[in-house]
């Protein structure tokens, strides 16, 4: 052991497509949005991106939009802030932003933000910070962040912070890392990190890495690949990645693989899955830390430099997401759209040969 | 899978989850049509109850039962019978879909939603989450669930506050619990609750709570962020403070016309005055302020005319800061020569300054000081047989003592000033001195890593305490040690413990003239371009981090060099800064140097022997103002024009911090990215720049 087995997980992962009828598949259909958006990155983060049949996925991340502006996880199911930030970050990703009519998509977002600052993950009116790194990461993307209450935004989420430095989903609610990674990267894109107590939440966050080197979400619980995740990138927000050991963490994700059959599970000898073996992917290959939450934004801007002055431009190591719904289920609905993002291009890996 | 091992399935089990699957799948089919036609009837609905307690989480699910309970209630026959068999059927799928799956964000909002359409059952409540509660302690929906519910049912605090008391006594490792413990503290001491007044003596409990905790397995990290807090609650002090000033109270300066300062003396007082005519004024908070105008903050002088522009030192486009600056432009004051002119400096006087917290500065506070012109202000002279700057040991001599009775700290004079409340201030003293002896008591039983931290920790509040109670910087020989120790005992947080040492030696350093007085140094050449200033020498001190800017505020050259620096945090606030050292550490991007581009009369800058471009990826992007952030406007077309033929990736970074300085020298060699095409485009960058890598430009 020692290194990233690659081509087993490359394996693995297109071994999934076959395996569309999965349990786990089926019961993610909603998440199918989301797990868009973690596909597509896995796939350009292995630099697979320009296998998939660009116009197709374009198209189905359209029909899933709704009069309101907002998107549905999939064809037919209710539009939520949630598959709206994956499907803007979808299209964004090929450069396709000038398919949707901006106005619209912002106007949805916009209707979301309540009179505290907060916003609603649709008109039923649930409250969470995850909207609101959600609508900022969005509207930044689309620049329009001048279309809503960023001051009232802000305060919100300070209105969260908490004893340990860390943030909740509403005020009084408990610091958890996946939290802390929405709150921090919504600080972030407004320019308001000043505001987060960097020493403090840094302590916190680097004491999630316990001995094994891998890191937990809260204190006194397992270590995870997926929760070492979120810190690392929390981590690297407020400056204080050094404060962990990137050398223990890279041998506990490595521990996590299966060498026999490919992909990387949440802790060592468990079952492997996708949602595991994109972080722990993300997380060993160098450059050993993928920029956090605005990597879209990040990505734009440098297309912009492209076009500007016709230069060449790479990216290296990119890949991040929204910390979408419960962090237990995610990884499926990655499952789901890898399958989704594969067939597209197995489809037309077949058509060339 | 979380926490599944990894064994393949057995044949019964693949085909069993396979025709789970398919009835899944035709469940789903089933419930859309009858969620696109909007169909609520019976046999609907319990289709989708059967759904939802699969699939907990999806959302669409949810809406549909919410349009369905709409739907009944908006029937004109609709009595309250009804009204409650309906949300209580709602209330019934929940709580089943729960069972299947505890962590449903979609589940726990439909039992808000319906208990908000009239909570007839609320009661049932608390039973619930009691059975939930016992079956996952830290589940933080639940816990989230139980703050709605108690707020809605409006039940005490000081009830809820018992409740983590039972629950912390069962497992005193429950984070969770702690974490409500805090907050529902904080509530009952801000509004000064019956039996929460006065804090001393609640925090006194907590105390001792905690320790039961803590002593029972030091390794448990439950307790020990409660206990940070504690320390914190003991002794933070709401209110802003001002914490130091430039110049300081009581002060006399000397104001030089021109850049040398012949025969002039040596004195820290002694300031060359920038190219610009512009003298700046500093004012150094406790923490972030806004409000700071020349309605909230007096200057008085014969020489000034017209008011004041405060400007917040912020690395973004903020109204708040912990650090504010002003200008005094010495042109326009038309100040005659020779002449000696007092300035008074009032604030806290009216209200209008206010932290991010909200609390006032309400201490009035005077700043007074001279101000002694000794020559005519003239433009400098362009040019004239400058000499680059040097860093060489030899080229600096040591100061031996201070002259006169120079005050470069106003720490002192303003901490004593600022003790209100004397008797609270004893109180916090005590508190800290016995919770010290606990904890040295602790580590000569157990060599425990919390505890040593805690334990460095005490001390440095201890020291930090105005210096009635405690002699300043006493223990910092102490909590040095203990940060080494640390390094060895916990060596994946290393990095952690090195940070926290660097800060507590430097604030031994600067927190006496006399501790200082070593790393103070001056020119030997006298005809050097910046004999006369003081050279602070911080360097080979293993400094991983720098702080204490409060003591430094009076530095204009300042050499870092040969440490393992690689962020400069906070050296914004040296607003005097002409001449910095950074070379030989570990600074690895650009962005990593933002700070410097508020520092307006920085001239000379070395950087050599770095990281900069080292890494592809420049994690700290995120952290400075730039165009990513959408908080500036970044100069497109200047930036066009200049980098032209260039990589505009590989500078744009380089462009955002050299763009705003007017340096005349740099040093950036032994850098990756420090190669000829980059020094091509710094020249076009700082048109000001004499002197590059060294080398003197024509």
């Amino acid at each position: 052991m020692g290194e990233l087995a690659i081509d087993k997980h490359v394996r693995y992962i297109v071994s999934i497509e076959k395996r569309k009828d999965d349990f786990e598949s089926v019961v993610m259909e909603h998440l199918r949005m989301n797990g868009a958006y973690w596909g597509l990155t896995a796939l350009d983060l292995m630099g697979k991106l320009d296998a998939v049949d660009v116009d197709e996925v374009v198209s189905w991340v359209l029909s899933c939009q709704h009069e309101s502006g907002g998107f549905g996880g999939n064809i037919g199911h209710d539009p939520h802030i949630l598959y709206t930030l994956s499907a803007v970050q979808v299209l964004a990703l090929f450069d396709k932003l000038d398919v949707i009519d901006v106005d619209k998509v912002t106007n949805y977002i916009v209707s979301l933000q309540n009179e505290d600052g907060s916003f609603s993950g649709d008109i039923w009116g649930e409250i969470d910070t995850r909207f609101s790194y959600i609508a900022i990461c969005c509207l930044s993307i689309l620049h329009q962040l001048d279309q809503i209450n960023v001051e009232k935004a802000v305060k919100y989420i300070l209105s969260c912070k908490n004893m340990d430095g860390g943030f909740g989903c509403t005020p009084g609610g408990e610091s958890h890392a996946g939290q802390i990674f929405c709150c921090v990267g919504a600080l972030a894109i407004t320019g308001s990190l000043d505001l987060v107590d960097k020493d403090l939440l840094g302590w916190w966050l680097c004491e999630r890495q316990v001995k094994s080197g891998g890191l937990n979400g809260r204190p006194e619980k397992l270590p995870d690949v997926c929760y070492s995740w979120w810190v690392l990138s929390s981590l690297i927000m407020i400056d204080r990645v050094h404060w962990i050991s990137k050398e223990k963490l890279i041998r506990f994700i490595l521990d996590c693989q299966d060498m026999e059959n490919g992909g990387i599970s949440d802790r060592p000898d468990d079952a492997v899955d996708v949602f595991h073996t994109y972080f722990g992917v993300a997380g060993s290959l160098p450059p050993f830390f993928c920029p956090p939450p605005l990597c879209v934004i990040d990505l734009m801007f440098i297309r912009y430099c492209a076009k500007n002055f016709s230069s060449r431009v790479s990216v290296v190591g990119f890949g991040t997401s929204p910390f979408l719904k419960n962090c237990d289920y995610p990884y499926q609905g990655m499952a789901v759209t890898t399958n989704f993002t594969h067939s597209t291009y197995s489809r037309r890996e077949t058509k060339i040969s | 899978m979380h926490g599944r091992p990894r064994k393949p399935l057995k044949q019964e089990d693949t085909s069993a989850l396979s025709a789970k699957t398919q009835n899944l799948r035709s469940l789903q089919s089933l419930f859309l049509t009858n969620h696109h036609n909007r169909i609520y009837t019976k046999e609907a609905l319990d289709l989708n109850a059967k759904l939802v307690e699969n699939n907990p989480e999806w959302h669409t699910a949810w809406n549909y039962r919410k349009l369905a309970v709409q739907h009944f209630l908006s029937t004109p026959d609709s009595n309250p019978d009804y009204v409650k068999s309906i949300l209580d059927e709602e209330l019934r799928v929940v709580e089943s879909a729960l069972r299947k799956n505890f962590k449903s964000y979609g589940a726990w909002h439909h039992r808000k939603w319906v208990l908000s359409k009239g909570h007839s059952s609320i009661d049932n409540e608390l039973r619930l989450l009691d059975a939930f509660q016992k079956a996952d302690p830290r589940n933080f929906h639940a816990w989230n669930y139980r703050r709605f519910v108690t707020a809605l049912m409006k039940r005490s605090d000081e009830d809820e506050l018992k409740y983590t008391e039972e629950v912390i006594g069962d497992n005193f490792s429950n984070y969770s619990a702690w974490h409500n413990r805090s907050i529902l503290l904080s509530n009952l001491l801000k509004r000064k609750a019956e039996g929460y007044f006065p804090e001393e003596d609640v925090l006194k409990e907590e105390y001792e709570l905690v320790h039961n905790a803590i002593f029972t397995d030091p390794d448990d990290q439950s307790g020990w962020f409660y206990h940070l807090w504690l320390i914190d609650q003991t002794v933070k002090i709401d209110a802003p403070l001002l914490v130091s000033s430039w110049p300081s109270h009581g002060s006399s300066l000397t104001l030089q016309g021109n850049k040398c300062l012949h025969g002039s003396g040596l004195s820290v007082l002694n300031c060359t005055l920038s190219d610009t005519g512009k003298f700046p004024i500093i004012l150094y908070f406790s923490q972030a302020v806004e409000g700071i105008n020349s309605s909230t903050v007096t200057v008085k002088s014969e020489v000034l005319t017209g008011d004041l522009v405060w400007k917040p030192l912020s690395k973004i486009n903020s109204n708040t800061a912990q650090v504010w600056v002003t200008y005094l432009n010495i042109g326009d004051m038309e100040p005659q020569l020779s002449e000696t002119y007092s300035l008074e400096i009032s604030l806290g006087h009216s209200k209008g300054i206010v932290s991010s917290s909200g609390y006032h500065y309400g201490h009035p506070t005077q700043i007074a000081f001279k101000l002694g012109i000794h020559a005519a202000y003239e433009e400098p002279a362009k040019g004239q047989g400058e000499k680059m700057t040097s860093w060489n040991d030899n080229d600096f001599q040591r100061i031996e003592h201070y002259q006169e009775s120079e005050s470069i700290f106003s720490t002192d004079q303003l901490t004593s000033e600022n003790d209100q409340n004397q008797t609270t201030s004893i109180w916090c003293a005590e508190a800290i001195v016995k919770e010290i002896i606990e904890f040295r008591e602790l580590l000569s039983e157990s060599d425990c890593k919390l505890g040593k931290l805690t334990l460095a920790r005490l001390l440095s509040a201890l020291d930090s305490l105005p210096s009635i109670y405690a002699k300043k910087m006493l223990h910092a020989g102490e909590v040095i040690e203990l940060y080494d120790d640390l390094i060895k005992l916990d060596p994946i947080h290393s990095l952690y413990y090195k940070d926290k040492r660097s800060l507590t030696l430097l604030h031994q350093i600067t927190s006496t003239r006399e501790t200082l007085l070593p790393y103070c140094h001056y020119y030997k050449d006298a005809t050097e371009s910046i004999a006369g200033h003081v050279c602070l020498r911080l360097q080979n001190l293993s400094l991983s981090r720098i702080g204490c800017f409060e003591n430094l505020l009076w530095v204009q050259t300042l050499d870092l060099s040969h440490n393992e620096l690689g962020s400069i945090e906070g050296l914004e606030a040296m607003q005097l800064l002409s001449c910095l050292n950074l070379s030989h550490n570990k600074f690895g991007s650009f962005t990593a140097l933002a700070p410097l581009r508020l520092l307006t009369s920085l001239k000379v800058l070395n950087i050599s022997c770095n990281k900069i471009g080292s890494h592809s990826i420049d994690t700290r992007r995120y952290l400075c103002s730039s165009p990513l952030t959408h908080t500036e406007k970044f100069a497109w077309d200047r930036f066009e024009t200049l980098v032209g033929s260039f990589n505009a990736t590989k500078f744009w970074e380089a462009f955002l911090i050299f763009d705003s300085l007017n340096l005349t020298e740099l040093d950036i060699k032994g850098n990756e990215v420090a190669d000829e095409n980059f020094r091509l485009f710094l020249v076009k960058v700082l048109p000001t720049l004499k002197w590059l890598d060294g080398g003197e430009l024509s």
